[in-house]
């Protein structure tokens, strides 16, 4: 008897998606998906998608869905969560979208510790709108809105939402992945299981990060793409945790013997 | 025996899978699919390992891996 060992999660419907032959989108997707799966949290999940590459998120996952405005995710994302606290929330953004146009919802809804979990997909680029640079753009990297390369000078340098959001005093399960590199795939879909698992537990604010590719934009096949994100992105963006909910909170906070 | 199934509509022609292969099994076909692309074949089928890096790396889910008796696991995480 042949026994199945890798097939399409549950969580996935049975659709093609509409991402660029090689993106990584579709790998993270999966992941989500295969982690709801196994820690059989489907049925009382809701996605919000972004607006970018993603937008149409809704048609893939096979949980609800709502659609946020440009960077407004994890505003949604605080009012589905606070109306119903059993259910469980994630929202799916992209640089643009949660480093650009939605940088002050994700900064306090990361500070006020919303309970719910946030997939961040890095790809260095706006990719929906046809490769405008982004906040998280590589120095020297080229974009439509950066021709002759991203100007620290003018641009300043690129954003690291992981190490920002990391120094945030309230308790927060924050890591950086990739889908990029098979052998990191399996470290990856771990992050997430965390991350899910730290907010069915009520616990915190979760957020990962991907290292993603957009080979589109970038102007790269898929397996160039891959690399350049290795050789070009990763030194900036390294992998790994930032920060779990066990962290001890920094000195000098003065709290009251017994709370936290 | 591990064997892999590559969904041939459901391919885009990446190539990912190509390049993860450990054992180098997998190459693109010559012919196009519904959705106008090359697509992922198994050429050795007999030299698979069942260590599914193939399906890991696939972004559009269009590869299974099944086993029947052994199969050698690659990487340890
Ligand atoms: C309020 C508003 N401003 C601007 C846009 C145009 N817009 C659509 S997608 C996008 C950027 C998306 O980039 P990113 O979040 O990096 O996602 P990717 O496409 O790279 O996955 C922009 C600026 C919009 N839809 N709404
Ligand atoms: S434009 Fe870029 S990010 Fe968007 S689907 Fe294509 S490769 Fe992926």
């Amino acid at each position: 008897m042949i026994e199945t060992i890798f097939s399409r999660p549950e969580s996935l419907r049975e659709v093609s998606t509409h991402y660029c032959p090689g993106c990584t989108h579709g790998i993270t997707h999966r992941l989500i998906a295969e982690v709801l799966d196994e820690l059989g949290l489907r049925e009382r999940t809701v996605g919000v998608a972004p607006v970018g590459c993603a937008v149409l998120a809704y048609n893939y996952f096979n949980c609800d869905f709502a659609e946020a405005a440009h960077g407004r995710a994890p505003a949604m994302a605080t009012g589905i969560k606070r109306c119903r606290p059993n259910l469980i929330v994630f929202t799916y953004q992209g640089d643009g979208d949660l480093a650009s146009i939605g940088t002050a919802e994700i900064f306090h809804a990361a500070n006020r510790g919303e309970k719910f979990t946030v997939i961040f997909v890095n790809n260095a680029i706006y990719g929906m709108t046809g490769g405008q640079m982004a906040p998280t753009t590589m120095p020297n990297q080229k974009a439509t809105t950066c021709p002759f390369g991203r100007d620290v000078e003018t641009a300043g340098y690129p954003v690291r939402v992981c190490e920002v959001l990391s120094k945030i005093t309230t308790p927060s399960y924050i890591a950086r992945v990739t889908a990029a590199v098979p052998k990191e795939i399996p470290r990856a879909k771990d992050a997430l299981r965390k991350a899910f698992q730290y907010q069915a537990e009520n616990r915190c604010f979760s957020l990962v990060e991907f290292v993603s590719t957009c080979p589109t934009n970038w102007g790269m096949n898929p397996l160039k793409a891959c690399e350049w994100a290795v050789s070009d992105m990763m030194p900036y963006y390294p992998l790994g945790e930032f920060k779990t909910p066990d962290d001890p909170l920094p000195a000098g906070l003065n709290l009251i013997e017994g709370d936290e | 025996m591990p064997m892999i199934k590559v969904h041939k509509e459901t391919c885009k022609g990446c190539e990912l899978c190509i390049h993860a292969c450990p054992q180098e099994i997998l190459v693109m076909s010559k012919v196009l699919n519904k959705k106008g692309y090359f697509y992922a074949m198994v050429e050795d089928p007999g030299r698979c390992i069942g260590c599914a890096m193939c399906a890991l790396t696939c972004p559009d889910v269009a590869i299974e891996v099944g086993v029947q008796g052994t199969r050698y696991v690659l990487y340890e995480y």
